[in-house]
């Protein structure tokens, strides 16, 4: 692996780029049109969303009602939060601050792994109340009382369900993946391999994260809150 | 003196150093993971071909008397999957393309080589997972893969082979996002957008549609396999679920993926025109502007596989109106290549033959496309051997003929050996006969109303498909001489001069076969592309 | 080579992530009150800020070069063309009858 330049090099400039600068822009270019797959990835599930509601509006509102807005709303605060300590991990990498990445790349895995947290018990009130569609697929709701009971969704209301769980199940899949990502940047960045001059991981593996928040801004309206049925 | 320094080159060549298994299996040089890729999409093409044999071999008959119609659905089916998803898609890109693209922009290799290398494991573990389906009985859903029988009604290895899809899909996007960044951002200095060589344009616009239809196809396949396995249904229609929003998901990828599969074959053409013609291409910026219109447009015809689906008419006369429009920069292609050659001084060596076919199977195709696209007409040939014949036509009379031609051009600069130049003419012919012979009768076949994926007909049909039949044992034998002498070359083939067709471009300025690092001096390039002038005038190096 | 990518300020950083507080708050409130035909786009709207908020401080795509403004810009023009596409069929399957149905 002869070098063919004359100058010196970063140790961490790969040998077919000329310069960290190149390197760091063919980077942030490429995450981003790996981030276009990933909106054309989800953009399939927002079609079939699309086009379930218009066929079946009164199932679209009446079950997002069973949703739990508190959860949801919740969650979507625990992500932009998320995308704060993310941001602020990145600039810390950006200005050499060992312990600025750390602790915000250690809140960043901490707030994500509370998002995990509150869908397992998303879905599992689901399953309690015979929301899962398929062959179990039996809808209940919680009185004010605690007990269950049956109750009627309109016909489409088991697609709406369907796409539920595949649209969370699939981002909170994108979340685990991003989690493990930033394990791994945070041991790298604990031996302290980022700095001003080199921070391209930590840079694309925050444009996945933020990328990730701004699937979920869109689900958790589009979900949660349809149909001006509820009050706080 | 040819002989030693050839051999002096190829011992520094990217083949040589360094050595052994290893090395080639972790290698981040493309042209090696070229290679690799040539080597496992040889495997999948020979399968796919054997599931043709069987089709081919059943319809001799009128009765479904040799497999079982079960079978016989395996067959087809595995045959379009395969051909698809594990020959076509990845074919030229990632041989030619991989091989190629750094090289024609001057540059060392791939913006991402070690997504790259990503890429081949991917495919390779794609391909295992497809051989798996195939040991557990293959999947009967056809390559199409509808709802509500994939995912519902069919028993066969849906789910794996959905599986083993989406993974192949995943490699082509790493294929297609490397090329993208890499054109942007890795051109020499000197080598703008417009002296770029016209493949280099082809596989860009390739990779532009592979990365924004690729996952389109990849979570539509994933909600039937969520069907099948977790019953999260959206495609049932008890639950109120629609078949046809499945057809709408699925070809919004499965057309552009045509353009996937012919781009890059048009992109050979262009160098195989300029360079056996020793002219500049006619309207350099036409065609390259005809790939990018090629590829956008693309993304907005996928209604005319649905014209019979139950679509609305409006929505029809829409998609219809655009295909018809998508012909337009195809043809611009068509009519620049053949100006090209006009007044050009064209020399008859192998690579040529295979040009000519295409530019005449290619015609015939793309004009069958326009037949298919009038929706009155496609309710008629709608599902019948019409299709096939059309497709086949652009597949196999389009871009398998121009891999074949780019093979053989680029052959001596990849293995620095020469192929037998008779045999291979010979082979040219051999495919272009048997291939006409297979495929033209099923335009008559379709047109008579034969139906597609059924493996018994009426008698009166038996004459088209036995010389249908025929023709493809003729192809056959075509394609596996050119295996033969291509194979042989490897050992006995006499070393390849730099530039044995003594063409223009950057990649014949270095030696057959090139350094691993493709350059002995960075190029500067201060030329446009197809710079066939007399004798002077040489794209300068270092 | 320090220096050669700008930084975002922290007071710009928490300044946006406060923006996308209120907007997160609005849009639940927005969503308790009916505006008709309106719902959805108000909706949309709201999440069509935020995303935009994320990707332009937080993913620091200001800072970017065009052409990777170019790449963002087309992901979601494209899921424009499916979507718009694809409704050009379920929207219209009335519009023009076929004889004899």
């Amino acid at each position: 692996m002869a070098s063919h330049d004359a100058h010196a090099h970063h140790p961490k400039q790969q040998h077919h780029f000329y310069s960290m600068e190149q390197q760091l822009e063919a980077s942030i270019l490429g995450m981003w049109v790996f981030l276009v797959t990933e909106v054309m990835f989800f953009g399939g599930l927002f079609m079939a969303y699309i086009v379930y509601r218009h066929m079946y509006p009164l199932a679209w509102a009446e079950s997002s009602h069973e949703l739990n807005v508190y959860m949801g709303g919740g969650n979507t605060v625990v992500l932009i939060c998320s995308s704060l300590t993310m941001a602020l991990a990145v600039r810390a990498a950006q200005i050499g601050s060992r312990k600025g990445q750390i602790v915000n790349l250690i809140l960043t895995i901490l707030l994500g792994s509370t998002f995990l947290v509150v869908k397992y018990f998303e879905y599992k009130a689901k399953f309690e109340h015979g929301l899962v569609p398929g062959p179990h697929f039996d809808p209940h709701e919680l009185l004010a009382n605690g007990t269950l009971a049956p109750i009627h969704l309109p016909q489409g209301s088991e697609i709406f369900f369907s796409l539920y769980f595949i649209m969370t199940g699939i981002h909170a899949l994108h979340m685990v993946v991003g989690i493990a990502l930033m394990l791994i940047i945070l041991a790298m960045a604990w031996k302290g391999k980022f700095g001003p001059d080199y921070y391209n991981p930590v840079e694309i593996s925050g444009l996945y994260w933020h990328f990730v928040d701004i699937v979920w801004i869109f689900l958790f309206p589009l979900l949660y809150l349809l149909g001006a049925h509820f009050s706080l | 003196m040819v002989m030693s320094e050839t051999i002096k080159e190829a011992r520094h060549s990217y083949l040589d150093a360094p050595y052994g298994l290893k090395s080639w299996l972790l290698t981040r040089d493309h042209k090696r993971i070229a290679m690799l890729y040539l080597i496992s999409i040889t495997i999948f093409f020979m399968l796919g071909g054997l599931f043709a044999a069987g089709i081919r071999l059943e319809l001799l008959t009128p009765k479904g008397d040799i497999w079982s119609a079960d079978l016989y659905n395996k067959m087809f089916s595995m045959h379009g999957v395969i051909m698809v998803f594990f020959f076509l898609v990845p074919s030229i890109p990632a041989t030619l393309g991989n091989f190629f693209v750094p090289i024609m922009i001057g540059t060392k290799d791939l913006a991402f080589p070690r997504i790259n290398l990503l890429s081949w494991y991917l495919y390779v573990i794609g391909g295992v997972i497809a051989l798996i389906v195939l040991a557990m009985g293959g999947i009967d859903t056809g390559w199409t893969f509808y709802t509500p029988y994939s995912s519902f009604a069919s028993n066969t290895n849906v789910t794996l082979a959905i599986v083993g899809v989406f993974v192949a899909g995943f490699s082509s996007i790493l294929t297609g996002f490397n090329f993208i960044v890499t054109v942007h951002r890795m051109r020499a200095p000197g080598m703008t957008w417009f002296r770029l060589p016209l493949f280099v344009w082809a596989q860009y616009a390739t990779s532009l549609v592979m990365i924004l239809g690729t996952p389109v196809v990849a979570i539509t396949l994933t909600l039937v396999a969520a069907e099948r396995t977790l019953h999260l249904g959206i495609f049932d229609p008890k639950i109120g679920g629609d078949p046809v929003l499945f057809q709408h998901l699925f070809w919004f990828y499965s057309h552009p993926a045509v353009y996937i599969m012919i781009l890059p074959g048009m992109g050979v053409i262009s160098e195989l025109v300029a360079a056996m013609s020793r002219k500049q291409i006619f309207g350099y910026g036409f065609v390259a502007a005809s790939s990018l219109a090629i590829a956008i447009l693309g993304f907005l015809v996928w209604g005319h596989h649905l014209f019979v689906s139950s679509q609305s008419i409006y929505a029809g006369m829409v998609f219809s109106i655009i295909t018809m429009l998508v012909a337009v920069p195809s043809a611009v292609k068509t009519f620049n290549w053949a100006a090209t050659m006009y007044k050009g001084a064209v020399s008859w060596e192998s690579p040529t033959f295979w040009v000519v076919g295409f530019m005449g199977l290619f015609l015939i195709g793309g004009l069958t496309g326009l037949y298919l696209a009038a929706m009155g007409m496609d309710i008629a040939l709608h599902d019948t051997y019409f299709v096939v014949a059309h497709f086949h036509y652009i597949m196999v009379g389009g871009a398998i003929m121009a891999f074949m031609g780019g093979l053989h051009f680029w052959w001596p600069k990849m293995t620095g050996r020469m192929y037998n130049e008779g045999l291979a003419k010979a082979a040219a012919v051999l495919v272009f006969v048997g291939f006409n012979f297979t495929f033209f009768p099923q335009f008559i076949l379709g047109y008579l109303g034969m139906p597609r994926r059924y493996y018994a007909y009426p008698d009166e049909f038996q004459v088209w498909n036995v010389l249908s039949s025929a023709g493809a044992s003729v192809l056959g034998i075509g394609y596996m001489l050119v295996f033969t002498y291509m194979m042989y070359s490897l050992f006995r083939g006499e070393p390849a001069p730099a530039n044995p067709w003594g063409a223009k471009g950057l990649e014949w300025t270095t030696s057959s076969p090139p350094p691993t690092f493709n350059f002995d001096e960075d190029p500067i390039v201060t030329e446009p592309a197809y710079d066939y002038k007399p004798a002077g005038s040489e794209v300068i190096v270092g | 080579m320090s220096g050669h990518a700008p930084i975002t300020p922290v007071r710009t950083l928490v300044t946006i992530f406060l923006t996308l507080l209120v907007f997160t708050a609005v849009t639940v409130f927005a969503a308790m009150r009916d505006f008709g035909a309106l719902n959805t786009p108000v909706a949309l709207l709201i999440a069509v800020t935020k995303a935009s908020l994320v990707i332009t401080f937080f993913m620091a795509v200001r800072y970017n070069t065009p052409l990777t403004k170019v790449v963002v810009v087309s992901g979601f023009l494209w899921l424009l063309i499916l979507f718009g596409l694809g409704l050009n069929d379920y929207l219209t399957r009335a519009w023009i009858g076929v004889p004899g149905r």
